[in-house]
């Protein structure tokens, strides 16, 4: 599977260029750029790693794509997203945030099923990443599960 | 504007005597008043009858939305009546239309209970508009103090709040209501959420006028949408929601309806603008207590918002929804199937959003508005719109937007899934070319049909409704500079 968090997962992967034209268009707005890395990529796991805090005094695209560079370099199986910050009054909050990184294999999830009163399901997910085996590779000798 | 018998009578043993006066003798035509900062303020449309003076009707709408009556009353002197009178201050023809006036009147803070838009409602549109000296009159727009903003809560998720709590940033959200509104079953309804979610939607919806019928009954849906959005979440490491419609018909039973969606797990819930202003304020409390976000389907509102001539503004509804407290509100689309001239439904969505709304006539907003710190209403752009439009939509309303694909993801002829993954892919391409700096007006349709040289669902959307558009001439226009819808 292909985790779709982030702005752009359905398009293909960014190339270098790409992504330095959207730290272009952040930078030209005044939001501060972050890095950040996780290989549990959970969609309630709020906090990846930071790779250093965000760049709020760094303001030319290169000098975010070395950073870029380094974040790779250190960890280059692991998820790794670009931050845009919004600190102006009515937003500080993120606007917005894409991956840049992923690794070639995403096992993807399991969905958790504990059946309690009624039909009521109570729903947990866990990344198979994380845990277990995924979906098409739980049954040896019926699927493959690639590395 | 000047007219007879206009001047305020203030012999006071003459202005009491029993009988009838004007309204603008009664002292309801204030035309030296100065607005405080402290009043709230609203512009009324009228069209008096055949001989009724503008000045005196104007008066009338003022005396009858405050303390007046018909005729004059001995006890108005036993009050304070000179502070509750509301105040027609301002009377101007409308440009271009004969017969029909703006007329300006500020009400004294004092007029109004805090946190109560039923009261709002039952002073500003309670009395006036069956009011016989007038053939029609519409509320065009209210200006609220910022001391009677704060009596407010508000929106208990906002536009902040949910993007962090979804994590989508950056981009509209993207939503679509299940079809057909009626008759599936709850296991065939939940079948159409999960197609729509895994494809790449961030939310699916229920229609307004799903409750819970013989075909289906909201316990049933509510279980059967919870596996699918939980499914999807898990297929694509997504937060997903359905907005549940816990719309009801009495208050504790949407109570009880939004309780199961808590348990269940649902981030959202959602209810029809005909439940009425003291059940949203209701919900409103509610959802922020639990967490939840609250989904507003404008259900009815045409009844009385689209006519120019009689009713009121939607403006004026978006303002009163912010107050009352909702997440989510449909204001609009401009290029799809229902009512919108493009400015005009621009207009709302400044409501919605801004942190200040400034006057901007042409969008139809007569006053300045400072919300104090409310929190910003997420618009929704639902009706008729499809993948082909996305440059429009974008262009028109920015980020933070959710558009909602109804036909135009399910319709697909490739499947649900493919309707909305041809919707996602738009979406991302385009802001990605906006970000890049391309002028993505002129420019739309070159990047969508590149990007559907990769992507074969957004191909089949772009061949099957590419040429789509309702251009029909709005009537809820600006009287200040005529537009024509966009194509």
């Amino acid at each position: 599977m292909r985790i779709t968090q982030g702005t752009f997962s359905f398009l293909p992967d960014l190339d270098d260029a790409q992504v330095a034209r959207q730290v272009d268009y952040c930078l030209g707005r005044g939001w501060a750029l972050g890095i950040e890395y996780t290989d549990d990529p959970h969609p309630r796991n709020t906090y990846w790693e930071m790779f250093g805090p965000p760049m709020f005094d760094l303001r030319d695209a290169a000098g975010i794509m070395a950073e870029l560079a380094r974040c790779r370099a250190a960890w280059p199986r692991h998820y790794i997203r670009l931050t845009a910050f919004d600190s102006s009054a009515g937003t500080e909050s993120i606007v917005l945030a894409f991956i840049v990184n992923r690794p070639a294999v995403e096992p993807g999830f399991r969905l958790l099923r504990h059946e309690v009163a009624g039909r009521t399901v109570r729903y947990s997910i866990e990344s198979y990443a994380v845990h277990a085996r995924p979906e098409g590779a739980r049954y040896p000798g019926h699927g493959e599960m690639t590395d | 504007m000047e007219a007879d018998g206009v001047n305020q009578v203030k012999d006071a043993s003459r202005r009491y005597a029993a009988g009838v006066l004007k309204y603008a003798q009664m002292g309801y035509w204030a035309p030296d008043y100065v607005p405080r900062e402290t009043d709230v303020l609203a512009v009324f449309r009228i069209t008096p009858q055949d001989g009724v003076d503008a000045v005196e009707a104007a008066a009338a709408v003022a005396g009858e939305s405050s303390t007046a009556t018909w005729t004059v009353v001995w006890t108005d002197r036993l009050t304070a009546c000179e502070t509750y009178r509301a105040k027609a201050y301002r009377v101007d023809p409308v440009p271009h239309i004969p017969g029909q006036y703006f007329c300006w009147i500020a009400y004294d803070l004092a007029l109004f209970e805090e946190g109560s838009i039923a009261n709002v409602a039952a002073s500003i549109i309670g009395n006036v508009f069956s009011f016989k000296p007038l053939k029609a009159a519409r509320l065009e727009d209210m200006r609220f103090p910022v001391a009677y903003v704060k009596t407010f809560p508000g929106p208990p998720t906002g536009i902040v709040v949910e993007r962090e709590r979804m994590d989508k940033f950056g981009r509209p959200l993207l939503g679509a209501t299940t079809k057909p509104k009626l008759g599936l079953s709850g296991r065939n309804y939940g079948r159409v959420v999960y197609e729509g979610l895994k494809g790449g939607l961030d939310f699916m919806k229920d229609d307004e006028n799903i409750n819970s019928q013989p075909f289906m009954h909201w316990r049933d849906r509510f279980l059967f949408v919870m596996e699918a959005v939980n499914r999807a979440s898990a297929a694509s490491g997504e937060v997903k929601g359905h907005y549940l419609n816990v719309t009801a018909g009495t208050m504790e039973e949407m109570i009880r309806r939004a309780e199961f969606a808590r348990e269940l797990g649902s981030i959202v819930v959602m209810v029809d603008l005909v439940v009425g202003w003291t059940a949203i304020q209701s919900m409103s409390y509610w959802c922020r207590q639990h967490d939840m976000v609250l989904h507003m389907h404008r259900a009815g509102h045409g009844t009385y918002t689209r006519q120019k001539n009689h009713g009121v503004s939607f403006r004026v509804i978006a303002k009163w929804l912010r107050l009352c407290g909702v997440d989510h509100l449909h204001a609009g689309t401009a290029v799809g199937k229902l009512e919108g001239d493009p400015m005009t439904v621009q207009g709302f969505y400044n409501i919605c959003r801004d942190s200040q709304t400034e006057v901007d006539l042409p969008r139809g907003l007569f006053f300045d508005q400072d919300w104090g710190g409310l929190r910003k209403v997420m618009p929704v752009a639902s009706g008729g719109i499809h993948a082909g439009q996305m440059h429009q939509l974008l262009d028109l309303f920015g980020d933070d937007v959710v558009l909602q694909f109804g036909g135009g993801t399910i319709g697909h002829p490739q499947g649900i899934q493919a309707g909305a993954t041809a919707n996602r892919v738009a979406l991302e391409a385009m802001v990605l070319a906006r970000n890049e700096g391309r002028d993505i007006r002129e420019e739309g349709p070159d990047i969508l049909r590149a990007a559907a040289r990769w992507c074969a669902p957004l191909q089949a959307a772009l061949d099957t409704w590419g040429e789509i558009s309702f251009n029909y001439t709005p009537t809820d226009t600006s009287d200040f500079t005529p537009t024509a819808t966009a194509s």
